[in-house]
């Protein structure tokens, strides 16, 4: 069984099909890159997995119970998290708060222990915030806690919305065009980061145009073109396919 | 931040001073502005930290107000022991209405409560079941006691009032500075991002609603309480635009900033009653001075301090 399985997932957006029959599976332990031109589906395909949108038809399966269509964040408390193309963090709270967003599925105290401040809800308080530092030190922010998300560089801030997933406590990640707006030494960086999530047991599936990331980082890939999925397989086989070089670079007559 | 401790100090003396050199009437202002507060700070929660537009806040004041007053008239039972009464009705009331409107967005949600607020006011107007006592409203509700302290006079209700107000100031800090007062903050941000860091943003929405609607009921029993007579004039529009404005002038989502909201729109024109027409005119100046300079108000909310590690400080700013 593979910890994420897709089979002949369909969404329609009124006449656009963005996301026609698509079927495939990520291995525990596994990165794996989703590709392909603009528009091709790929960020929907996402957001039909962490429930942003609902599927028309097909089925999604995490550790092999059916999540299709399940509020988003019931899917994040079973262990999906993801990040965003477009960034969205808490921009008017700082960095800290930000990753303290993704302790608060793991942790339960509610308005009236807060109001009494009880030892419970200290101790947790205590926990989340060892565990956010933890993860900001992770991705590299640490010292910048109290800044502002918005005042962060763009880099920084991807890295931040990959710590706010992983103080979710995921088993899997889902990361959306994470070298978006970063610079060559950054996105290097970047590379070590993904391997280092990988060495903590946590599985990736992201989408990339970087094709030096994807092809360096990832051990599988899939390639979407007009919503459908037209080859899947190593790095090697996906460069030589020339199915794959048709979608990006167009035949020749 | 020393600084501002001494401060609070101060105006806190005075105030528990106060009545010993203010006459009843000022008393009774003082009154008028701690109502007020406590509830803007309930309107805090719901608007400043939820970013949730309710402009029908009156609504659930008058819920409370209305229970304490017909329990109390009806069964004769004392109001201080009807605040849990008043607060599980007014919030039972926010429950109902809100489950169905809550995902809406901003003006929308706003226009259905200004909705919900007039449609409750028309009810009790018409006499609600026969026992809102229709326009007239009911009168005779009797005073409160604390130990078999009868609190009658102005400066009695003062610290009635102000202790209420305390406890609101009290709770609402501890609130504001955990788990939950960060949650709102992130639904408020960014809803989209708030569900996908997996906090359940239509539980968090519907829960800030009822607990700010249930505040907002126990200050209606103390209304009722200190008013001994209650009319559904006393919950009509303008008093839930004047809540609103308390939350937005004085500073979304910062104690500070409504309490000072609470003083500059009920305080103060007492203080300026001889400009009385004038007043409409300068508030609408100032509420259009304030959209364009401070958006976030006169006292904005501040950052929450976290007990970093020492060597983490570093790079951050104050």
């Amino acid at each position: 069984m593979s910890l994420l399985e897709l089979q002949n997932l369909t969404k329609s957006f009124g006449g656009l099909m963005a996301v026609n029959e698509v079927s495939f599976d990520v291995e525990e332990g596994a990165i794996v890159g989703l590709i392909g031109p603009n528009g091709a589906g790929k960020t929907t395909v996402f957001n039909l997995i962490t429930g942003n949108h609902r599927s028309d038809r097909g089925e999604v399966r995490f550790e092999g119970k059916d999540i299709t269509n399940w509020l988003t964040h019931r899917i994040v408390k079973l262990g999906i998290a993801r990040t965003f193309q477009t960034i969205r963090l808490f921009q008017n709270l700082s960095v800290l708060e930000n990753v303290l967003a993704g302790c608060h599925c793991r942790t339960k105290s509610g308005s009236v222990t807060a109001m009494l401040r009880t030892p419970g809800e200290r101790k947790e308080e205590k926990a989340s915030l060892a565990r956010s530092l933890e993860e900001l030190t992770f991705v590299g922010l640490a010292g910048q806690e109290m800044q502002l998300a918005k005042n962060l560089s763009y880099g920084s801030q991807r890295l931040l919305e990959i710590a706010r997933a992983l103080a979710s406590g995921p088993r899997l990640v889902i990361l959306d065009e994470p070298a978006g707006g970063m610079n060559e030494q950054e996105t290097a960086a970047l590379i070590g980061t993904i391997r280092r999530i990988q060495q903590r047991g946590i599985t990736t599936l992201l989408i990339e145009h970087d094709m030096s990331l994807v092809m360096k980082a990832c051990e599988k890939i899939v390639v979407l073109e007009f919503g459908s999925k037209i080859a899947e397989g190593a790095p090697e086989a996906i460069k030589g396919d020339p199915k794959v070089i048709e979608a990006y670079l167009g035949t020749e007559d | 931040m020393k600084y501002r401790m001494y401060l609070y100090g101060v105006i806190f003396a005075v105030l528990a001073v106060a009545p010993t050199f203010l006459n009843p009437y000022w008393v009774d202002v003082l009154n008028n502005v701690g109502l007020y507060a406590i509830l803007g700070l309930s309107l805090n929660l719901i608007v400043g930290h939820a970013g949730l537009f309710n402009l029908g806040h009156a609504a659930f004041f008058a819920v409370g107000a209305y229970t304490a007053a017909i329990l109390n008239t009806q069964f004769a039972i004392p109001v201080l022991w009807l605040l849990p009464v008043c607060a599980l009705t007014a919030g039972v009331f926010a429950a109902v209405i809100a489950r169905p409107i809550i995902h809406l967005r901003g003006d929308y949600l706003c226009i259905v409560t200004i909705g919900v607020g007039e449609i409750l006011r028309i009810a009790l107007t018409n006499d609600l079941f026969g026992i809102t006592g229709g326009p007239n409203g009911i009168f005779g509700i009797s005073r409160p006691t604390v130990f078999g302290y009868v609190i009658r006079r102005p400066h009695e209700f003062y610290y009635l009032i102000g202790t209420f107000l305390m406890v609101t100031i009290f709770l609402f800090h501890r609130l504001e500075n955990s788990r939950f007062g960060r949650a709102v903050n992130y639904l408020r941000e960014d809803e989209t991002a708030a569900e996908g860091s997996g906090i359940n943003t239509s539980h968090y929405k519907l829960a800030v609603f009822v607990l700010g609607a249930a505040w907002a009921g126990m200050a209606g029993d103390i209304f009722a309480a200190k008013m001994t007579i209650i009319a559904p004039e006393s919950f009509n529009f303008w008093e839930s635009v004047v809540m609103f404005a308390i939350v937005i002038l004085g500073g979304s989502g910062s104690i500070p900033g409504v309490l000072l909201g609470a003083v500059l729109f009920v305080g103060l024109p007492e203080a300026f009653r001889d400009f009385a027409d004038a007043r409409m005119l300068i508030f609408g100046a100032a509420m259009v001075v304030m959209m364009i300079v401070r958006t976030e108000g006169i006292l904005p909310q501040r950052p929450r301090t976290y007990a970093l590690p020492e060597a983490r400080n570093a790079g951050g700013n104050p």
